[in-house]
């Protein structure tokens, strides 16, 4: 139902033109009437419990709705407000945050990110950002990257380490305070990513999301949760990708004959269709992971991820090879897949970090 | 009526726990590892214990050698629910297979498709009692990926048919009773000149020669007719419509070999790894080797899942024939590649082939034989090859 729905939306309101007309129109980022529309769809309400007024539809359902994103490679802040922030805040105990954010995030006012990573690479763990008391008053100090949405977020939840506690700090930032300066940098995908830096930002007492030092669990699992949801966008990526070079290969003459009648793409082709049958399968059940509170939820999060990872490359690479001269054209559609995936690889861990992870998981 | 229905089963399921409790040996609830303790059934079947014999025979009892089979083929008539709580309770406790036969995994699903009654009646009787072992005939010399290729020709001789040429890859074909084979009945056309026939081994003309692969060990034989004599009877479906029959029948097959990498040994990879190669900083010390563990792991599981979803599909009534090619080559591409793996973990011990130390060169072996995963049941190319025209539906020119 919600799949269908959603494609039916997406067909209309989101078609593969719409990427390329955004891009055209200086890296356009945000489409408020798409942004309008997919609120009164209720997206932003799908992961909401009912508590807070949401529709509590949970991950499987919102994992549909990205994957149908994916294959029309969708630009909305909907991977940065809705999969990461309101994951992240529905585990949070702050109960007047709670209420305020979803209500302004689930009626479409107001866009948040999550601003965590600092590397080069994807991780977990925060080395530069602190919190500490200066003149009686906290402040935030430190610098964030590649930060999805950075440009056009009211809120950043950021990590921080505290200073006395050693604990992990969440905290919610107003975009516009005093000390905020940004980079914004434009990706292969069109999309920009910030690079933000705090100086002596003032944060209030009622802003932290995290308590009692439960920050680094929330963030772990925030992650997790992030890393599925971004790998059913591009379990749609690659299924759309694949999809446009089957039908090119049935189109497409050489010699007297189909491109497709040829062996050695039908075996390369045979190949990704049993990939992609895999990814399906982890995609579900890393989705149902979420919404059973599984124990197994960070292995089966990294096994997405890496599965995803690896099977996005070689689709994408092999989609562009079969178009022959045309893939590297601009005038096709399939290099979007190609540089949209490249970005969503290394985002929240390639399958180098995922498969780490997974051996540490094994106790290998 | 729903809670009735219930209600039967969980009887079904707390009579059967007691039945079987009760009576399956304790010798027959260990892990099988070595495959003289399957058996076999036919005229040449040996128990090797009392245990076996008796487990068999109580089973037999039961009608529970092939329990989901009607009754009147001589199953026990269990319905898939009851059947599926069979098996559950009997891998509760370990039980083993009280008999394996081809007859019962490859031929039976043939016969009650395609079999007059009278054959249903006379062969599943046959099989549901053990009496009869069933080997396999489809392979040629010069009919390997290209069966439909096959010469073994079957010429019309009145009231019998004249069988004369011969089959290879015939899996335990010096064990068998009876054998399935596809057989040309007529050689002006290709796929619709071929007819599936059941033939008596102990028949004049039919002899079988081993073949020696390179793991060391032999369980294939050649098989040879000359002027083999055959009732028509034994003609299953119709003359010259094997080929449906033979295509219904490997999908079978592959579903059965796609999970030949599941009969694991009961160390992981990674254990094993740590074992030889030790651990450096809380990690398996050698990275390059454990990023390939954890790649193939990754696989392993996402496979398993994928099966459980094919599964489910095929529960709610989505089912695809083509798709078993795919079960087929990624199944056993991952045995071949945990086999390889298995031989960089243990280094020069993992060569190693006939010392007391390695079981006589178990593993290395294990690796030999997996070379072959990729060719029996249809090759890799031959799987992917129906992917892409069953599935995708590429086009042939």
């Amino acid at each position: 139902m919600l799949k269908s729905s959603t494609k039916e939306f997406l067909d209309l309101k989101s078609p593969l033109s719409l990427v390329r007309e955004m891009r055209d129109n200086n890296y356009n980022q945000f489409s408020s009437e798409l942004w309008t529309e997919m609120v009164e769809m209720g997206w932003t309400a799908l992961t909401i419990p009912e508590k807070y007024n949401g529709l509590n539809f949970g991950y499987v359902g919102l994992g549909q709705v990205l994957e149908e994103m994916g294959r029309k490679l969708t630009v909305s802040p909907i991977i940065s407000t809705v999969l990461t922030s309101t994951s992240l805040i529905s585990l949070s105990k702050n109960e007047v945050l709670k209420n305020m954010l979803f209500q302004e995030i689930m009626n479409g006012n107001k866009l948040c990110t999550l601003a965590h990573e600092e590397g080069s690479h994807h991780s977990p763990n925060i080395e530069i950002s602190i919190v500490s008391k200066k003149d009686d008053v906290l402040v935030l100090n430190g610098k964030k990257r590649f930060v999805i949405d950075g440009s056009i977020s009211d809120y950043f939840i950021v990590s921080a380490n505290h200073e006395s506690e050693k604990n992990v700090d969440l905290i919610l930032v107003d975009s516009k305070s005093e000390g905020i300066s940004f980079n914004n940098k434009v990706h292969m995908d069109s999309r920009i990513y910030s690079d933000i830096s705090f100086d002596n930002v003032k944060i209030e007492k009622d802003n932290f999301l995290s308590s009692n030092g439960d920050g680094f669990e929330i963030l772990e699992k925030t992650l997790d949760i992030a890393r599925i949801g971004l790998a059913a966008e591009m379990l749609g990526n690659v299924q759309q990708a694949f999809e446009m070079t089957m039908q090119y290969l049935k189109e497409r003459e050489q010699f007297g004959v189909k491109i497709g009648s040829f062996q050695s793409l039908q075996h390369r082709s045979a190949l990704m269709f049993g990939e992609i049958e895999l990814c399906k399968s982890i995609v579900l059940k890393a989705l149902q992971a979420i919404d059973s509170d599984d124990e197994k939820l960070p292995e089966l999060a990294s096994l997405a991820k890496a599965k995803l990872g690896q099977v996005s490359k070689l689709v994408t690479n092999e989609a562009v090879q079969m178009h022959g001269g045309i893939g590297v054209t601009d005038d096709a559609d399939i290099g979007f897949f190609l540089k949209r995936t490249r970005v969503t690889q290394r985002t929240f861990g390639d399958s180098n970090f995922h498969l780490d992870r997974v051996a540490k998981i094994n106790k290998y | 009526m729903e809670t009735q229905v219930k209600v039967d089963l969980t009887n079904f399921r707390l009579e059967t726990r007691k039945w079987l409790e009760e009576n399956c040996p304790i010798s027959m609830r260990e892990p099988i590892t070595d495959a003289k303790q399957l058996y076999w059934g036919g005229s040449k079947g040996k128990f090797s214990s009392e245990d076996q014999e008796i487990w068999f025979e109580r089973m037999l009892q039961k009608k529970w050698i092939v329990p989901y089979w009607e009754e009147k083929y001589g199953g026990g008539g269990l319905n898939p629910k009851q059947n599926n709580i069979l098996n559950q309770e009997m891998s509760r406790l370990g039980c083993r297979k009280p008999h394996i036969n081809f007859g019962i995994s490859m031929l039976g699903p043939a016969l009650l498709k395609f079999a007059s009654d009278e054959q249903k009646l006379y062969y599943l009787n046959q099989i549901c009692k053990g009496e009869v072992r069933w080997v396999q005939g489809y392979s040629e010399p010069n009919a390997g990926s290209d069966l439909a290729n096959l010469q073994t020709k079957a010429d019309d001789n009145g009231d019998h048919f004249l069988v004369t040429g011969s089959k290879v890859w015939t899996s335990y074909g010096d064990k068998g009773d009876y054998i399935f084979c596809l057989v040309r009945t007529d050689t002006s056309s290709k796929h619709t000149g071929i007819s599936f026939l059941l033939i008596d081994m102990n028949s004049e003309g039919v002899t079988t020669r081993p073949i020696k692969l390179i793991s060391g060990k032999s369980p294939f034989t050649e098989t040879f007719f000359d002027s083999v004599k055959v009732p028509k009877k034994n003609l299953v479906g119709t003359l010259n419509d094997g080929w449906t029959i033979a295509k219904y029948l490997l999908t079978h097959e592959r579903q059965m070999i796609g999970g030949i990498g599941e009969t694991d040994k009961k160390k992981s990879l990674s254990e094993i790894a740590i074992d030889v190669l030790g651990k450096n900083e809380g990690i398996l010390s050698d990275t390059s080797i454990r990023s390939k563990i954890s790649n193939l792991e990754m696989n392993e599981k996402i496979f398993d899942l994928t099966i459980q979803r094919a599964l489910d599909e095929h529960k709610a009534g989505n089912n695809s024939g083509a798709a078993s090619s795919f079960f087929k080559y990624y199944g056993t591409e991952l045995s071949i590649q945990k086999e390889e793996l298995r031989l960089e973990v243990n280094g020069f011990n993992s060569t190693e082939w006939t010392s007391e130390e390695s079981r006589n060169g178990l593993e290395a072996r294990y690796f030999c034989r997996s070379k072959g995963h990729s060719i029996e049941g249809g090759t890799h190319e031959v799987q992917l090859n129906i992917i892409a025209k069953r599935i995708l539906g590429l086009p042939t020119k």
